[in-house]
């Protein structure tokens, strides 16, 4: 046969697989589920390789809005800005700010930031459309309380980080000097700041994580019907088609439907595009038209998803022989070899350890084979899993006939149940070292804030010109609806004649019994505060003089001297931490012993005790905080402080992790459907022979549950280690060794999952109508 | 040389003649008819292979008139001597209902047999169905009999038994096939 | 041979107790009806046979005389227990107990072996694993099929599968046997194989054998038959 022919036969080969695959009834099912499958992948596979895009853009315009002097000392003129960072909280949201005055005034050559037209005029600002919204809304009551600006414009997209920010400038007539700063333009060179190495393991991990699964799901997708298939391709044989041919045939039939999965598969990512802009994770919030693939890498997708599906149905073909009287499954597939599946695994584990305890983000090498180590390693449970699951399900023995039924079944299609769940192995593993790591990252950035919510909820604190003003403050935080009780303290710094420093606390005794054990207290009386370990010479000594006059910043007495003497009758009385987990040592006084006004540079600290069960307290007293000038700063008083983000990854992954779960539960469903419909006779036989619904439903349970258990088996054994490998190398503490049960508790809804909705067709099947010939 | 389905064999007497009798009277029921109508009826329904012979009318009808199964209705003048119009008597009723109401024993080409009998119930407005289940009984009675016959006799009786049963069976499915276009067949009948 | 016709007697219905009745049982499918008054009864030890065209009902009464699918109307009686009267749950328990079953093909769990797959009826009725198997091996010899017991269905021939599936049904030793087309699968010589030993064990056991056929070199293995048309049965013996 010449070139020609050949390629010309094939060609027809390929197109009489395709002509299955659109063949009517059971070939489009088929086909479809194929392509569902196929184009879930693709999506996730277009998201992926959108991210980087989306990340680059959406920091080049965090660069571009940010003020180009960050500090430095620059006279005004025309083309100058004074600028102050105004951000605020709202209801758990952060809300970036900026005041921003031209020393020019209308007349200034300065450019406005991105997103602007110009400066907004005192008394005007420029909103985010996202913060415009929300102002207008009733649930932004509250922080349109803080604003007094008229709203002269809104922020265009070029200024934003994402559709979803809460983004404000607003014009001032005038800003305190020594907050603001000064800068002629805006935008900065994007720094190229090196990730930690822990960030740098963490994208490794997750790539390899989260895309791994989706390769394998593809490639069960492929799969979907294979059964039926396989009959035709055995029909075909009858007709006079050779191996070859039937093998062409299924690769063209596979083919139409990976093409129908990447149409679809773009068309979902395009539909999800413009979703993606209208929802935000963790405040990040993306613009549709920064959701792009990298050129290069939807060039791969395009070209990689048809053929690792014909590829993939090829492989799925090999170990059964399609004969023209039917199909015969080889029986005696060789037996597993355990050396060569240990191989990936160990592999990978060597090209990891090298890095234990000391790894820093490094070269690109370094990463590629800290990449690859991880990549080989859980490729090497997917090929390790066949092996277990044969050794395993081939021991099982006994039990009662709904299980007999089920292990049976596994030990005749071992590989078939291994390769489902492989995917599940996968993306567990990894999801159980990241769980891991996260844990240890986080472990190391959570701290003991030594705070005390039962004392007291919120914590208002800020620096003032004059501690005399404090009353005021806590006036008006006490008529906050909701607060329920008030601790308001005066804090600054004194110096002994000797040049000893030593804080001074002015507050009621209210106040003073939170901070220390006081047998009585009197307004006018002066305590000498200490921890037990502090040495007592270093503490002022009743009948000591203090210099009352010291600034914050250099710790110095500065200007003229205050004088305050030390009663002759201060007891030493012993501190405690207040509700904040502050310790205050040195001198507690009650106002009418210590003007608060005499202290110079005071920090004004008030803890409020507040109804738990009204709303929006907090919001409240930030309204009163954002009205003194500096605004005060509003604190929730918890008892430890976790990196927030991090947490989110975290549960970021379960979901992850579960929505991959269900992913591959949703094609166990698929082929559970198949298998059920193939034994329809069987199963109407059995239930004429009284075979009770129960039995049948357990061994359906039973038929996922071994595999998807072993699977989680080994994930969790391999998910814990590699996180161990993972946290070593990032130089962390051990822990978190029970990252795996959230994932067990998946996996077994997962189970349930599988089997509940099998069980309609179950039922389904069992009438005898099964049995009927005619 | 035919083999009755039973393991004996036994020189076959022709019971056609007979049935040519009933077949006749059966005819007669619809209305009284000369001889030489009656040959023309019998020999457009069943005697496609074998057309009566006018002698063989002539004989069967003394018989008949001899055993009171059937009278002369009235003789036509002109024509030929044997102008006699025939008209079945209640006792010839009664005769064709016996032999259709009589499964015939299960042998070989009995076909014509049943053909007729069932043409004839058609014909005469009697239960066709019937008679073939009836025939259908009679048949499975005797590879009954055959079939407990073979799980005691050597392999010789097994495989002459055998022989006997698988022509039952063929007549068997002839009688299901039969029975299964009744209708069709009566529609051609009256027709 | 006129002693031929009439022997043997054809055991015509007594005064006796039918060990299962059906009266009046009407079965619609869709739109199309499958049974229209079919009466049907078997004493305790008779074979029956059910012949009749494709699609006349035939399966359908097998399915409501064994409580597999509830009759439209009518009413089924075993043991003089109506069937109509038990709930799904007792009605699967009377068929583990005190029914077996086989069908054409598709009835061995392709999973297991020939053994485990006789054992199966005895292991549902809570029989020990032991127990059954030896049971089961018991009743793969008296079928002549004890040298495959530990193959797989699909490693045996149909003849062969049959015979596991008669094993199967009679292991529990059924009361009623129902067979819908026993050899309908197999060429004439496996086919008598299987019926000489299915009525030869179900006689041994005492069963009651409802066995529906359209063959009738099958059906001469009972001991009369019931022609089912147009949806109603017609017992022959009575026809006569």
């Amino acid at each position: 046969m010449s070139g020609g022919g050949r390629v010309s036969s094939w060609a027809r080969e390929l197109a009489v697989g395709a002509r299955f695959a659109l063949a009517g009834g059971p070939g489009w099912t088929r086909t479809l589920l194929t392509a569902a499958g196929v184009g879930l992948g693709v999506v996730v596979l277009l998201l992926a390789a959108s991210v980087p895009h989306a990340v680059a853009e959406r920091n080049a315009r965090g660069d571009a809005r940010s003020p180009a002097s960050l500090g430095e000392e620059m006279p005004p003129g025309p083309d100058t800005v004074q600028y102050i960072s105004n951000g605020t909280e709202y209801r758990g949201d952060s809300v970036g700010g900026m005041l921003l005055r031209p020393d020019a005034g209308a007349d200034t050559t300065a450019e406005p930031p991105p997103g602007l037209d110009a400066f907004p005029a005192p008394g005007e600002m420029a909103v985010s459309p996202a913060l415009g919204e929300l102002l207008d809304s009733p649930e932004g009551e509250l922080l349109a309380e803080r604003f007094d600006h008229r709203r002269a414009g809104t922020i265009g997209a070029e200024g934003l980080k994402g559709p979803n920010e809460l983004m404000y400038y607003a014009g001032a007539e005038a800003l305190p000097e020594e907050r603001a700063l000064r800068t002629d333009a805006f935008g900065v060179d994007s720094v190229g700041t090196e990730l930690p190495p822990v960030l740098v393991l963490l994208i490794v991990v997750i790539c390899v994580v989260l895309l791994m699964p989706v390769a394998v799901f593809m490639a069960t997708a492929v799969r979907f019907g294979g059964e039926r298939r396989d009959q035709r391709l055995a029909a075909l044989r009858l007709l006079g088609a050779d191996t070859d041919m039937t093998r062409r045939i299924a690769a063209g039939e596979a083919l139409v439907g990976a093409l129908f999965g990447l149409v679809a598969g773009v068309g979902a990512f395009l539909a999800l595009r413009q979703f993606l802009g209208s929802i935000t994770v963790w405040e990040f919030s993306t613009y549709p038209g920064d959701i792009v693939p990298s050129p290069l890498l939807l060039a791969l997708i395009l070209v990689a998803v048809p053929v690792s599906a014909v590829v993939a149905s090829l492989l799925a073909l090999r170990g059964i022989a399609i004969e023209p009287l039917g199909v015969v499954r080889e029986s005696s597939v060789p037996r597993r070899r355990l050396m060569w599946r240990l191989a990936p695994g160990v592999l990978g584990l060597l090209l990891l350890l090298p890095f234990v305890g000391s790894f820093d983000s490094g070269s690109s090498a370094e990463q590629g084979q800290v990449a690859t180590g991880v990549v080989l390693l859980l490729a090497g449970t997917t090929v390790l899993l066949p092996w277990l699951v044969e050794r395993v399900v081939g021991r099982l023995r006994g039990g009662p006939v709904s299980w007999q039924l089920a292990t049976r079944r596994l030990q005749l299609s071992s590989g078939a149940a291994a390769r489902t769940v492989s995917g599940i192995t996968v993306a567990v593993a990894g999801a159980i070292a990241l769980h891991m790591l996260f844990f240890g990252a986080r472990t190391d950035q959570t701290v003991a804030t030594g705070d005390d919510p039962d004392r007291a909820q919120i914590e208002v604190s800020r620096t003032s010109a004059d501690g005399g003003d404090m009353s005021a403050l806590v006036g008006r935080l006490e008529s906050v609806p909701g607060v329920t009780d008030s601790f308001g303290s005066v804090v600054g710094d004194a110096v002994t004649e000797t040049g000893d420093f030593t804080p001074v606390l002015v507050a009621d005794c209210g106040t003073l019994r939170e901070s220390a054990v006081l047998d009585s207290c009197a307004n006018g009386d002066v305590f000498i505060a200490n921890s037990g370990d502090v040495p007592e010479s270093r503490l002022p000594a009743p009948g000591e003089r203090l210099n009352l006059a010291v600034s914050w910043e250099t710790g110095e007495a500065a200007g003229e001297p205050r004088w305050w003497t030390v009663p002759e009758t201060a007891p030493l009385v012993e501190s405690r931490p207040d509700a904040s987990g502050q310790e205050h040592v040195g001198i507690l006084a009650t106002p009418a012993a210590i003007d608060p006004g005499l202290l110079a540079d005071p920090w004004t600290e008030v803890l409020l005790r507040v109804d738990p069960h009204e709303a929006d307290v907090i919001e409240h007293v930030r309204n009163v905080a954002w009205e003194t000038s500096p605004p005060a700063q509003v604190w929730e008083l918890e008892s430890e402080r976790v990196s927030d983000e991090l947490l989110q990854v975290q549960q970021a992954l379960l979901v992850g992790a579960t929505g991959i779960m269900l992913l591959i539960g949703a094609s166990m469903i698929v082929s559970m459907f198949e298998q059920l419909r193939e034994r329809r006779r069987l199963l109407s036989a059995l239930v004429a022979f009284g075979t009770r619904r129960g039995t049948l439903a357990a061994s359906v349970l039973w038929q996922t549950a071994v595999p998807v258990g072993l699977g989680l088996a080994v994930a969790a054994v391999v998910g814990t280690g590699l996180g161990a490998l993972l946290m070593s190398m990032a130089g962390l503490r051990l822990g978190g060794w029970l990252a795996f049960l959230p994932m067990a508790g998946a996996g077994a809804a997962t189970i349930a999952l599988v089997t509940l909705v099998s069980l309609p067709l179950l039922w389904r099947l069992m009438r005898p109508d099964g049995l009927r010939t005619e | 040389m035919h083999h009755v389905y039973t393991p004996h064999v036994y020189p076959m007497c022709i019971v056609r003649g007979m049935s040519i009798s009933h077949t006749l009277l059966g005819l007669l029921e619809a209305g009284p008819r000369h001889g030489y109508d009656l040959k023309r009826a019998f020999d457009a329904r069943f005697g496609q292979d074998r057309p009566l012979h006018y002698g063989q009318v002539y004989s069967t009808m003394s018989r008949l008139l001899k055993n009171g199964l059937v009278e002369v209705d009235g003789i036509e003048a002109g024509g030929g001597p044997e102008r006699k119009r025939y008209a079945i008597t209640d006792a010839g009723v009664t005769d064709v209902e016996d032999w259709l109401a009589t499964p015939e024993k299960p042998e070989p080409y009995l076909q014509s047999v049943l053909y007729t009998k069932v043409v004839l119930a058609l014909l005469t407005g009697r239960n066709a169905d019937s008679l073939l289940d009836m025939q259908r009984a009679e048949h499975l009675r005797l590879m009954r009999g055959l079939t407990r016959r073979k799980a005691t006799g050597d392999l010789a009786d097994q495989l002459i038994c055998d022989h006997a049963l698988f022509h039952l069976e063929a007549d068997l499915r002839w009688l299901d096939l039969t029975a299964a276009r009744l209708d069709r067949l009566a529609s051609e009948i009256h027709t | 041979m006129s002693s031929t016709a009439h022997d043997p007697a054809p055991p015509a219905a007594t005064a006796e107790t039918p060990l299962l009745a059906a009266t009046g049982l009407h079965k619609t499918y869709g739109s199309t009806p499958a049974l229209a008054g079919a009466d049907f009864a078997i004493r305790a030890g008779e074979t029956v046979a059910v012949m009749g065209p494709s699609g006349s009902g035939k399966s359908t009464l097998l399915h409501c005389l064994a409580g597999i699918v509830p009759p439209d109307q009518g009413t089924v009686r075993y043991n003089g227990r109506d069937l109509g009267s038990l709930s799904d749950g007792e009605r699967s328990a009377l068929r583990r107990a005190d029914f077996g079953f086989v069908f054409q093909f598709g009835q061995l769990v392709p999973e297991l072996t020939c053994e485990e797959n006789v054992a199966l009826p005895l292991r549902l009725t809570g029989t020990g694993r032991k127990a059954a198997a030896a049971r089961a091996t018991e009743w793969l010899a008296r079928l002549e099929v004890d040298d495959v017991r530990h193959h797989r269905p699909g490693q045996i021939s149909g003849g062969q599968g049959q015979r596991v599936a008669v094993a199967r049904a009679l292991v529990n030793t059924p009361r009623v046997l129902f067979a819908d087309e026993p050899t309908g699968a197999l060429d004439s010589l496996n086919g008598e194989r299987v019926m000489q030993l299915l009525v030869a064990a179900a006689r041994d056991t005492k069963a009651a054998v409802v066995l529906v056929t359209h063959e009738s070199r099958v059906a001469a293995y009972s001991d009369r038959e019931v022609v089912v048309r147009d949806g109603r049965a017609r017992d022959m013996a009575g026809a006569l």
